[in-house]
């Protein structure tokens, strides 16, 4: 007799009367929950594999369908959560490491977003309304000398390195192909193209038929080098160096051999079948003085044509290490916090390792102007943005620009289900399986991409318009237009910010 | 009640600016006039004026004008000042008792010139080792603020309207060729004197109309640079804006104009190529030194004015020439006032500067 410690999380509920049996639930699952049952002519829903991504809910036809919490119960203890028992119960099973995926769930981190309010004119100054009036969101994302220079007539000279243009503050965040599929990535490269703002090859190069759109593309080298050759760099508009991401910071990646396929292993330019393995460090970056040689190689390699970007974890120490970074020759610090997601991370280390990207943004912008360094460089922050009032909180902290990941994946279908690492998402996006990637239409997803971000700029716009600010590099590092509620002191130091009311 | 510095006022307010090109003076009295028009433009908490050539004598000296809390203060100030600089002169500002100028604070007057072997010890120029000699009273020295610092310029500056100031401190005994001048109406009552307008940091001075929206972000990137908003005014930070972008960058005026009220870029868009580059390189090389929201700024320097609006033009400001004289004020009254007859009349456009200088042969 099979013993089973761990129930299952969800329950599939089928309303027999609606349900017209017609299989299109089980056709759209593909973890194998659903199934018909040929002799007794019934459907029937297995809710042990069920991960609620949604799928099944959103194709019925008659709506005959729905995923709800088990309400089964364990015998309620305040000092043991129910998932902590599961988690020991798989533990004890398995031996192995927890996985899971996207960003971190845990509630008792709080999300300072929500806890900081914006401002608005009242009478002594106007707010200005963006129907009327121009409101500029574009932002010029790079370093800059310390001083201007002229020329032997007196005209300044253009001694500006160059720039990433951004007709919005907002770009897409590092996800590599083998990761999410090829069809993403040309929703991305799409939206990014249309929107004037640039996505993110992740850590597994470029596909052929993407280099057409280079000059939106932000090339990402990862420890595991994989698809890096001069032509990729090239490729692309700037070169980004990943040092760590948020949901899993001081680790590597672990892409399966069963996703190295095809074009995705010819892109990896890794073997077919075979992992690939990033290790946690780079093997060239020991140091600060290593990560120094490897920006300079780079650019180098890229003629000093591109910006380089190094993205690194929001970590305990992230404002030295910013100031490091800002001293390396980089000309874009991105910083990706606590929440951001992952295809996949072991859970200790995406629940417990590194901090929110609100803190962490804040000390960064302010440590940087400490040491009169924060014009030199830009700074993209992410890991939990979810709105367009979380874009111009990041921006008054102090971030040129942000970047989404979750977010434009929502935008995409995904229910945050939390299993890319199974391969198996069922609306095409984290997986490599054709019958499952062809879910996704490209052209169709970038256009609910595109509608995303439009939508975002145009309540970015108003917020801007109500504070009375008409250009965005006014709105950045403004925190006086920021106050904190439900924050302790220490809290509003560091977030540079005052109570509401003060 | 916090002292202004500790809290953020904005404020409405009334500017005025007088200028000869050719270098004639102009009495106190005339553009205390010009100010007492706008009256129902401030509130009774602040007022002000800037001369420029008003100090004949001592024209290569640095006039420092300081407010006292007590005579502690002005001790421990003193002496700062005897080991940095040579004192010409030293005395208070002659000033008579007005009914509705009240809580004043001692007022003193310096000339002074630094101390060379301090200044070679420095390894600075005269106006930066001055500025952070200035700046660093400001910093350490409680109870003592120095309002004014430039050469051959002087601030007079009180809580009070401003023909009320004027009559304070004796206006009419100081001609100038130029001369800027302030009303204000802040929100909340300001505690003390030093946040009145002008705003000054050597000969380069600033009155203001308006609250801008940028404030914080201005304020933060302007004191990376050594620079530190004990104010919390909008006129202090566009002060030492200014200050920063002419005399550490380098730009020009219009330039300085370009980077706080640049161009929109759909406008830039439709420049010429090399106005073009110009402009979207001061954009993007100086960022955080846009000044969005409304304002209108009357700058004074040694030889010259510029006036200034808001990119959008969201604070009235009109400009006038009656020969070689040119006139600014928020309301064209208060340039009638003084001369009915103009040459011209004429509001400046939002973001385009309006920059008037000596002629050639009266600069020194």
């Amino acid at each position: 007799m099979r013993c089973n410690l761990i129930p299952s999380r969800f329950k599939v509920i089928r309303d027999n009367e609606a349900c017209v049996s017609c299989r299109i639930c089980v056709r759209e699952c593909s973890y194998g929950v659903h199934s018909y049952d040929e002799e007794k002519k019934t459907l029937k829903a297995d809710s042990t594999k069920c991960v609620d991504c949604q799928r099944c809910v959103s194709y019925c036809p008659t709506g005959a369908l729905s995923i709800v919490l088990n309400k089964n119960t364990f015998r309620p203890n305040a000092e043991w959560s129910c998932d902590s028992l599961k988690e020991i119960y798989r533990q004890s099973e398995s031996g192995g490491v927890l996985l899971s995926s996207m960003g971190s769930p845990v509630k008792s981190i709080p999300r300072y977003f929500d806890r900081i309010l914006l401002n608005a004119s009242q009478v002594t100054n106007p707010s200005i309304d963006p129907l009327r009036e121009p409101m500029e969101t574009k932002v010029f994302i790079g370093s800059r000398p310390e001083r201007i220079e002229r020329d032997e007539r007196g005209r300044i000279k253009d001694n500006l390195p160059p720039h990433l243009e951004l007709d919005t503050p907002i770009l897409f965040s590092a996800m590599s192909y083998g990761a999410i599929s090829l069809n993403v990535h040309k929703a991305l490269a799409m939206a990014a193209k249309e929107l004037g703002t640039y996505w993110n090859t992740g850590e597994g190069g470029l596909h052929e038929d993407l280099y057409k759109y280079g000059d939106n593309t932000i090339v990402q080298v990862a420890s595991g080098r994989f698809g890096v050759h001069s032509r990729y760099l090239s490729a692309g508009a700037a070169v980004e160096i990943k040092i760590g991401q948020g949901a899993k910071p001081g680790i590597g990646g672990h892409l399966t051999g069963a996703k190295i396929i095809g074009d995705v292993s010819r892109t990896r330019m890794v073997p077919s079948g075979m992992d690939a393995i990033s290790p946690a460090p780079h093997h060239d970056i020991y140091s600060i003085e290593d990560l120094r040689q490897l920006v300079s190689s780079i650019k180098e390699a890229t003629g000093y044509l591109k910006p380089v970007i190094v993205k690194v974890a929001a970590v305990h120490n992230i404002a030295p290490i910013a100031s490091g970074i800002a001293r390396s020759g980089a000309d874009i610090i991105s910083i990706d916090g606590f929440r951001g997601g992952t295809g996949a991370s072991p859970v200790r280390i995406r629940d417990n390792v590194g901090i929110p990207i609100e803190v962490a943004l804040a000390s960064v912008d302010q440590r940087l102007r400490e040491e009169h360094i924060r014009d030199r460089v830009s700074i993209i922050a992410s890991g939990g943005i979810h709105n367009s009032a979380d874009v111009a909180k990041a921006i008054a902290l102090g971030a040129d620009a942000v970047s989404i990941g979750t977010a434009a994946l929502i935008a995409l279908g995904c229910h945050l289900c939390a299993s890319c690492h199974t391969g198996k998402c069922s609306w095409g996006i984290a997986t490599q399986e054709e019958e499952l990637t062809k879910r996704l239409d490209p052209e169709k997803g970038a256009e609910r991409l595109v509608n995303l971000v439009h939508a975002w700029t145009r309540e970015i716009q108003e917020i801007m318009g109500g504070m009375g600010i008409n250009s965005i590099e006014a709105l950045r590092g403004n925190r006086l237009a920021l106050r904190g509620v439900d924050l302790n002191e220490k809290e509003l130091q560091v977030l540079g910010i005052r109570y509401a009311g003060e | 009640m916090p002292r202004e510095g500790e809290v953020r006022i904005p404020s409405g307010c009334a500017i005025s600016g007088i200028f000869s090109r050719d270098r004639s003076l102009v009495n106190g009295s005339v553009i205390a006039k010009s100010i007492s028009v706008m009256h129902e433009r401030s509130n009774g908490l602040g007022g002000g004026f800037a001369g420029y050539g008003i100090y004949p004598q001592y024209k290569d000296h640095y006039a420092i004008h300081v407010f006292y809390d007590n005579l502690q203060s002005r001790e421990e100030t003193e002496r700062f000042l005897d080991r940095h600089f040579d004192i010409i002169n030293l005395s208070k500002i002659p000033t008579r008792p007005n009914p509705r100028i009240k809580d004043a604070p001692l007022i003193w007057r310096y000339f002074v010139t630094p101390l060379p072997h301090r200044l070679s010890d420095s390894h600075l120029d005269e106006d930066e080792y001055t500025a952070r000699c200035m700046i660093r009273i400001n910093n350490t020295i409680g109870g003592s603020f120095v309002f004014s610092c430039g050469k051959d310029m002087g601030v007079f500056k009180a809580v009070g309207y401003p023909e009320d100031v004027a009559d304070f401190y004796r206006l009419e005994e100081y001609d100038g060729y130029a001369w800027t001048a302030h009303g204000r109406y802040p929100t909340n009552t300001p505690g003390w004197w030093g946040g009145a307008h002008p705003f000054a940091l050597l000969d380069l001075s600033v009155v203001h109309n308006g609250e801008i929206s940028s404030y914080d972000a201005n304020r933060r990137a302007v004191e990376m640079y050594g620079y530190s908003c004990n104010l919390l005014t909008d006129t202090e930070v566009i002060t030492y804006i200014l200050d920063y972008l002419k005399r550490k960058q380098h730009l020009s005026l219009k330039e300085c104009a370009n980077v706080i009220a640049s161009p929109f870029w759909s406008t830039i868009e439709l420049k010429d190529d090399d106005e073009k580059e110009r402009l979207s390189y001061l954009r993007k090389m100086f960022p955080s030194f846009l000044i969005t929201g409304p304002f209108s700024i009357l700058v004074g320097f040694n030889g010259g004015m510029m006036a200034l609006n808001d990119r959008l033009k969201l604070r009235s400001l009109v400009a006038a020439e009656k020969g070689r004289k040119v006139y600014f004020a928020s309301e064209e009254a208060a340039i009638r006032v003084i001369e009915p007859e103009l040459d011209r009349i004429w509001a400046p456009r939002g973001g385009e500067p309006v920059i008037v200088t000596l002629d050639k042969e009266v600069r020194r």
